[in-house]
């Protein structure tokens, strides 16, 4: 009783309105959830699938409400096993399209176990995580992501946690999609949704999202037209990191330091600056990049991290399958109960 | 002409054995090819490993005692057996730790070798048992078996250690022969087990055939024993421990239903010999998903039962505990799910490798919120096999999750299953919903099951999770009305199932003074003890309950039936709880909670005890 799916190219050509269900949405008003949400139905027609292949999975959370908006197939779970519900979905019809759409606390803390062991299998899924450093749907507590010493409903004094960074787990857990994005620049999420659907193995988006009520403006140095260049690097393969708004600044590695350069001082030149390759399987330089963000007075980088192929869970589950029906041939009753020692009472 | 070396041989119905020693020392191979040498000789047995918790407890000492028990008999038997009637002893420990469980009378066999000063001391003997009047009222057999394996192995070029591994076999080879038993099953299995080191399985051939010419030719022995072929129902047979007979269920479950089979489990004792056993059936389709943690095994099994898996966790107490709010998710978004725990003594870590009964409250009960579930379990190892179809069966018909309740002594123990034909079992129908006329995720058919919508299929795109669902649309609700609604439906599709399965039966007398209702793996016990009660004179008759939640729709007829109702359970009264507050009448219980099975004894002192004979206690 295997389903059944035909073709791996829609027949029919999808607009991003197929893919809205067509409920209320109720997140509050300037959620930068919309933004996800509108940039995921615009691109879910180039994902390749038809929309009754596509399943989306999530957790517990503001983020997690995301599965009923979209019109595919869709499991709004408990707290934290997105990713291990989505490894049932996935294995046991591995060719469905299986997204997760999580939060920070829902990922991060809750979810923690099964976010890196889903990325150490490297399976087959797409998972998203609107990061906005804070409880959102319990009312404001912090979140794994929130910085150290922020003042929260359940941290009057300051938090005393060092912060996650999720690009890090998610590297150092063996993800070989790995990837960053603004909930206000929808075009640059547009292209990381779209390039995670391509790839193969399992992808990690984190979307920096804006919580209007509980962390309002957490983002706003990385997303506003006026602090964004000096606050934001952007990732492109194949180019020299330069950021500034008039990309006067770059990036140059002193040792295994990055350092910031003027490109104007005269000592220094675009050469000099380190030429981003997110097909290094070497993950240092991940770790490399992904360290700005702890570093004072370095832009946030923000596209594709680190993309490279190894063989996939679910591929390499589906072969061993294959190969062990083709040596012992496919099992039956028969083959079953009378595989071991059997003796006949007459 | 009778030579002089020929012994008598006597006919006996029924015999128990327990090999013991080290847990290094590989009892629990011995004692498990001698069941399957048994098996095969066509009596009936039934077998009971016991081992402790750590894998290698220092060597001599009593907490590394490793025993495995086994019954077999010409006629019909259901347990392992109270007392052994023969230990096999390899060092003073496992004779110090298992004396007191023998039959007055009973055969001792012992390897001398290991009753050195050291030993001695490390079992706690403050003076040699085999010389201090100890073990008078037995009967000893003094065997050197470490130096009769070390003599039959002289010219091979093994270690000396290697060698000395082999003298369990040397054991084996005695009681081959003092059961009257063929070598040869053994001898073929060691030949596969030891393709690629042809010294080790010359070695251990040659001790076991040396063991088995020691009886036939030492003055020690005088007699052996014949157990004939137990008469049982015309068929083909094979022995299967409990958790073998569950993943055998399982996999044909799959093949009744067309589902492949999706299993999402992490090791745990008692229950990792069912994922071990899955995983090897990968020609049949079946995905063994060995998860991070509890929480993931069940969930991936829930999003496998999503996307049309026949969706299987397995685990024992602790375990369980973990999946529960996962399997409130499975109520709530009404998946097929099966859940198997195999019980083992709690709370908490408690004791992983022995018995108990104690997690039926939390299957029936353990959920937040009003989250009714089907609960089942087995009455022996080989109903293992048919009660995993039947939560199989029940979980697709009625879109619910089932809980199978098994325990470390199906777990581990032993009998042998007659094969049934494939037509013989229930069939599993399973149909996808692929219609969109009509389509709503929460429409119920006549058994109150919501559709199977897979992934996959066309138009019926819908979204599920563990918010309150609008009764019929499937939508988020909060309308208290409907979330009443929806609470009384869960309960009552859970209540039908009564209706799709087998009446309570009784056996013995169908009214009267006394009956004994148990449940899962007590059957065995509790029918010995009814026989054993019987021939003193005391009637009582037996109804087993292997339907917990809900119980068959008969059982308030039956209990009413009888003036007393005695419950043994290896708890301090679970089901006894159930049935007082379900039905309103007063039970007796007999409780036990030592991580061992009930004698079958202790049973009928009860039983005696309750019908007013002198003689109980």
């Amino acid at each position: 009783m295997e389903n059944k799916i035909d073709a791996v190219v829609p027949e029919v050509k999808y607009t991003a309105k197929d893919f809205s269900s067509g409920l209320e949405v109720k997140w509050c008003p300037g959620c930068g959830d919309y933004s996800i949400l509108a940039q995921v139905q615009k691109t879910s027609p180039d994902f390749g699938e038809r929309k009754e292949n596509i399943v989306w999975v999530s957790g517990i959370g503001c983020s997690s409400r995301f599965p009923y908006y979209m019109n595919n197939y869709g499991f709004h779970s408990i707290h934290g096993r997105a990713a291990a519900i989505a490894t049932g979905v996935k294995l046991a019809n591995p060719k469905l399209q299986v997204w997760v759409a999580t939060g920070d606390g829902d990922m991060m803390s809750i979810g923690g176990n099964h976010f890196i062991h889903a990325c150490r299998r490297n399976l087959n899924l797409k998972i998203v995580m609107f990061n906005n450093r804070i409880y959102g749907l319990t009312k404001g507590q912090f979140s794994p992501t929130s910085e150290k010493g922020k003042i929260t409903k359940s941290s009057p004094y300051g938090t005393v946690d060092f912060p996650f960074n999720a690009i890090k787990v998610a590297t150092g857990s063996g993800a070989t999609f790995v990837a960053r994005s603004l909930d206000r620049d929808p075009k640059h999420m547009q292209e990381m949704i779209s390039r995670a659907a391509k790839h193969k193995g399992l992808a990690f988006i984190e979307v920096y999202q804006n919580c209007p009520i509980f962390n309002d403006g957490a983002f706003f140095p990385l997303t506003e037209k006026e602090t964004k260049p000096d606050n934001v690097i952007l990732l492109e393969h194949g180019k020299p990191l330069v950021f500034g708004a008039n990309k006067d600044k770059g990036i140059m590695l002193d040792g295994l330091n990055p350092v910031i350069i003027d490109l104007n001082d005269g000592k220094h030149s675009i050469n000099d600056c380190l030429v981003h390759d997110e097909f290094d399987d070497n993950p240092t330089r991940v770790f490399l990049l992904a360290r700005f963000t702890d570093l004072p007075g370095f832009p946030t980088p923000i596209g594709v991290f680190r993309q490279f192929n190894k063989p996939t869970y679910d591929d390499d589950y589906v072969h061993q399958i294959a190969q062990v029906k083709e040596q012992k041939g496919v099992g039956d009753y028969q083959k079953l109960m009378f595989a071991n020692n059997t003796w006949e009472v007459n | 002409m009778a030579q002089e070396t020929e012994k008598v041989v006597r006919d006996i119905d029924e015999v128990t054995i327990r090999f013991a020693g080290d847990s290094g020392d590989g009892m629990q191979l011995t004692g498990s090819q001698f069941t399957d040498t048994t098996a095969i000789v066509g009596n009936d047995l039934s077998t009971l490993p016991d081992f402790p918790a750590e894998i290698r407890a220092p060597a001599g000492s009593l907490s590394g005692v490793s025993g495995f028990q086994l019954h077999f008999s010409s006629s019909d038997i259901q347990t392992p057996g109270d007392s052994p009637d023969v230990l096999v002893a390899m060092n003073p420990a496992a004779l110090k730790v298992n004396l007191r469980d023998l039959k007055t009378n009973a055969t001792i066999i012992v390897n001398t070798d290991s009753f050195d000063t050291k030993n001695l001391k490390l079992a706690k003997f403050d003076s040699n048992p085999l010389e201090d009047g100890t073990l008078a009222k037995y009967n000893v057999i003094p065997i050197p078996l470490t130096q009769l394996t070390m003599n039959a192995l002289t010219d091979l070029t093994l270690s000396l250690k290697e060698k000395e591994k082999c003298k369990n076999f040397f054991a084996l080879g005695i009681m081959y022969w003092m059961y009257n038993r063929p070598v040869e099953i053994t001898l073929k299995w060691l030949e596969t087990k030891f393709k690629k080191k042809p010294d080790i399985l010359e070695a251990n051939q040659r001790v076991l055939q040396a063991g088995y010419n020691y009886g036939d030719t030492t003055e020690i022995f005088t007699t052996r024993y014949e157990v004939k072929p137990a008469k049982l129902p015309k068929g083909v047979y094979r022995n299967v421990s409990g958790n073998e007979a569950v993943a055998l269920g399982f996999v044909t479950a799959s093949l009744k239903s067309g589902l492949p089979l999706f299993l999402g489990s992490y090791p745990i004792t008692p229950a990792s010999e069912i994922l071990q056993e899955l995983s090897k059936y990968k020609n049949f389709g079946v995905v063994t998903f060995q998860a991070e943690d509890e929480i993931a095994g069940v969930s991936s099994a829930i999003g496998a039962a999503f996307a049309g898996a026949l969706a299987l966790t397995t685990t024992s107490g602790p375990g369980l505990s973990l999946k529960t709010e996962a399997i409130g998710l499975a109520v709530m978004t009404e998946l097929p799910l099966v859940v198997v725990d195999v019980q083992r003594g709690g709370p908490s870590t408690g004791l992983p490798t022995k018995t108990e009964q104690a997690d039926l409250m939390q299957a029936i009960y353990g959920r937040h919120g009003e989250a009714p579930a089907v609960v089942l379990c087995a009455q022996s190892p080989a109903d293992c096999f048919y009660m995993a179809i039947e939560a199989a069966r029940i979980a697709v018909k009625f879109m619910t999750p089932v809980l199978l309740l098994t325990d470390g002594y199906l777990a581990f123990g032993s009998e042998p299953l007659k094969i049934p034909k494939f037509e013989e079992l229930s069939d599993i129908p399973v149909k996808f919903r692929t219609e969109v006329e009509g389509f709503y995720p929460y429409l119920r058919d006549e058994n109150l099951s919501r559709p199977w919508a897979i992934p996959g299929t066309p138009g019926l795109e819908h979204r599920i999770g563990g918010l309150e669902k609008k009764d019929v649309y499937g939508n988020i609700s909060y309308e208290p009305e409907n979330h009443d609604i929806m609470i009384h439906k869960r309960k009552e599709k859970v209540e039908k199932v009564k209706f799709d399965v087998p009446e309570l039966e009784v056996e013995g007398d169908q009214e009267g003074e006394l009956l004994i209702l148990g449940w899962g793996s007590t059957y065995g016990s509790i029918t010995e003890a009814i026989q054993h009660a019987k021939a003193k004179g005391y009637k009582a008759s037996h109804a087993h309950l292997r339907y917990l939640n809900p119980m068959p729709k008969n059982t308030l007829d039956v209990l009413k039936r009888f003036k007393k109702v005695l419950i043994p359970e290896l708890n301090l009264g679970q089901l006894a709880a159930l049935i007082k507050t379900q039905f309103l009448i007063d039970v007796i219980q007999l409780n036990k909670v030592m991580g061992q099975p009930f004698k079958i004894l202790e049973i009928e002192n009860k039983i005696i005890e309750v019908l007013g004979g002198k003689n109980g206690k």
